[in-house]
């Protein structure tokens, strides 16, 4: 088992830095940085719902504290370190509260769905609404629908004026994705991990086990909007503006289209199918023939249909079989020569 | 004079003008076997959700190890030490026999010794060959053994099970027996069974009910010779 995972980490590690380097000469590294944000998005959903059985329908509102987050702390702080700290910290502790009220208050997973669904709503307005000079957090000015323009972007750390974008921020970026996708699959390994799988499978079996499954959700849930608040500090850096769309249903929506598509219960689907999918976004954003929430649509229809289990577990099956029958003419070779030595 | 292990204490349970369970008041002794029968209905079902936390009783108190457990949440009394085994065959489906067994030897050991119970745990139900496939892919007598895995994994000194035969072949039903045999070795049992002659080959104390009361607790033998509960059960059976 130990081996098992020392190969596996081996294995992502290789892969990880293969693609990292790989990757910019397929596709520009700015648009890349945005991808790698919404992969790690799709990657905190794909935890919780693929692994941990919580639909939640408001990743986006993780997703867009951690953005505001880091934004209003760098206007105040004057650099972006801490401010990365607190994108995670400020998601997650909101996550804490939240999941406590849902998953100690027994609701439903439909309810669930409903509730995140209306808090990514409530953020939304109510940060729309923030147009006045009024609202201010510390120095910086909320902006309603304007958003927050012109906060300090990420810097070294303890060298403010030694600022991160461009290509260095590409890889950043990517590195961070990679340091948060080994974390992931750490944790999936581990009992936590294990065992939030058996909740996913049969919640009430798992807490007649002595298990409190009422904590285990809520602690996963957590790490979720954690991995979707650094996402978000990730995005803001990257835009240099952070809007209330960021909280808006079209982004919640798209998340979980991602993970369906990319495949749920894996690591990798939803990173793949973010990827692909806000790829597929910015390519059609550049004609006005078909509308973009179409072909969105439309591809989530067929994969549905033809491909309900999503990209990534089609194409270890399609790598399985490759590797199958490259192999299998191989053991029908040797086995006559074994005859013979019997013989 | 052995301890008693678990108490009920005038234990009711309504649902709206509905009694499913009237004063009932149980005592088990460590290492007791303990069959509950009745008719359709009786009660014992929802006396066995009260007492591994999944129903909370109207009225009464529920005491394991003299300590007072009404109310409290399921996950809580399994933590105590109490192996529960649902009527409805209830697993996690989509992971392997090993890992739900696992699973249940990891809530009283870390990680490694969870894995080493629960390759003994494996070995001494003869799930070997099985170990390492879905839960989803299994007959039903398999699931049920698996189930008993799960139980017994925890090392737990009061086990319930609900219809642990139900639906099982003869032999089944048999190696079902001796399994919890030798689980009185270290636990207490309780047991909620339609099937007469198993609980005959176990030939314990049985206590009937019978419109949410207890009408009789004796030895499965006397028991089935009474002819009050041969009215009220059995002969309604025949």
């Amino acid at each position: 088992m130990r081996g098992d995972a020392r190969r596996d980490t081996a294995f992502i590690l290789i892969a990880g830095v293969v693609l990292i380097f790989f990757m910019p000469l397929l596709i520009d590294t700015h648009v890349l940085t945005l991808l790698i944000a919404y992969g790690m998005l799709a990657l905190s959903l794909g935890l919780i719902w693929g692994f941990g059985g919580v639909l939640c329908f408001g990743q986006a509102a993780f997703f867009g504290l951690g953005a505001y987050t880091f934004a209003v702390a760098g206007i105040n702080l004057g650099e972006s370190t801490l401010p990365v700290i607190l994108a995670v910290l400020v998601p997650a502790v909101f996550a804490l509260a939240l999941g406590a009220m849902m998953f100690y208050g027994r609701l439903g997973d439909v309810y669930l769905a409903v509730i995140t669904l209306v808090v990514t709503l409530i953020l939304f307005r109510w940060i729309n609404s923030t147009a006045g000079p009024e609202y201010t957090i510390g120095v910086a000015r909320l902006g309603g629908f304007n958003g927050i323009p012109g906060f300090p972007i990420l810097n070294v750390p303890g060298r403010p004026e030694l600022m991160i974008w461009g290509e260095t921020l590409y890889y950043v970026a990517a590195v961070s994705l990679l340091v948060v996708f080994l974390l992931v699959t750490w944790l999936l390994r581990s009992s936590f991990g294990r065992i939030a799988v058996g909740i996913r499978e049969n919640e009430e079996r798992v807490s007649l086990l002595g298990f409190d499954i009422r904590a285990r959700k809520t602690i996963l849930f957590a790490i979720g909007a954690a991995i979707a608040g650094l996402a978000g500090a990730l995005y803001a850096t990257w835009a240099e503006v952070v809007t209330p769309t960021l909280f808006s249903l079209q982004q919640s929506a798209e998340i979980i289209i991602w993970c369906i598509v990319g495949g749920l219960g894996t690591r990798f689907g939803p990173i793949l199918g973010a990827a692909a999918l806000a790829y597929l976004k910015f390519a059609l954003g550049q004609q006005a023939i078909i509308d973009n929430m179409f072909v969105l649509g439309l591809v989530l229809v067929l994969f549905v249909l033809f491909l309900p289990r999503g990209l990534a577990p089609e194409l270890a099956r399609g790598w399985h079989w490759l590797a199958g029958s490259r192999r299998r003419p191989a053991r029908r070779r040797r086995a006559p020569r074994a005859e013979v030595s019997d013989g | 004079m052995a301890e008693t292990v678990l108490e009920t204490e005038g234990l009711t349970m309504r649902f709206g003008g509905v009694v499913a369970v009237d004063n009932v008041s149980l005592k088990l002794k460590a290492r007791e076997l303990r069959c509950l029968i009745g008719p359709n209905g009786a009660g014992k079902s929802t006396c066995f959700k009260c007492l591994c936390g999944l129903l909370t009783p109207t009225d009464g108190r529920v005491f394991l190890r003299g300590e007072e457990t009404t109310g409290w949440e399921p996950h809580q009394i399994a933590a105590l030490g109490v192996g529960i085994k649902m009527q409805v065959s209830s697993v996690m489906d989509g992971l392997s026999v090993h890992e739900n067994i696992w699973m249940a030897a990891r809530r009283f050991n870390d990680t490694q010794a969870a894995r080493r119970k629960a390759d003994e745990v494996i070995e001494r139900l003869a799930l070997g060959p099985i170990a390492r496939t879905e839960l989803g892919r299994l007959a039903h007598g398999e699931r049920q053994r698996v189930e008993l895995g799960i139980v017994m994994a925890a090392d737990p000194w009061l086990v319930l099970l609900d219809e642990p035969a139900a639906g099982m072949t003869a032999d089944e039903v048999a190696r079902m027996g001796e399994v919890i045999r030798e689980m009185t070795r270290s636990a207490a049992v309780v047991i909620v069974e339609h099937d007469m002659q198993f609980i005959r080959s176990l030939a314990s104390t049985v206590t009937v009910f019978h419109r949410g009361r207890v009408l009789m607790e004796d030895h499965v033998d006397r028991v089935m010779s009474d002819p009050v509960v041969r009215d009220v059960y059995l002969g309604k059976r025949a």
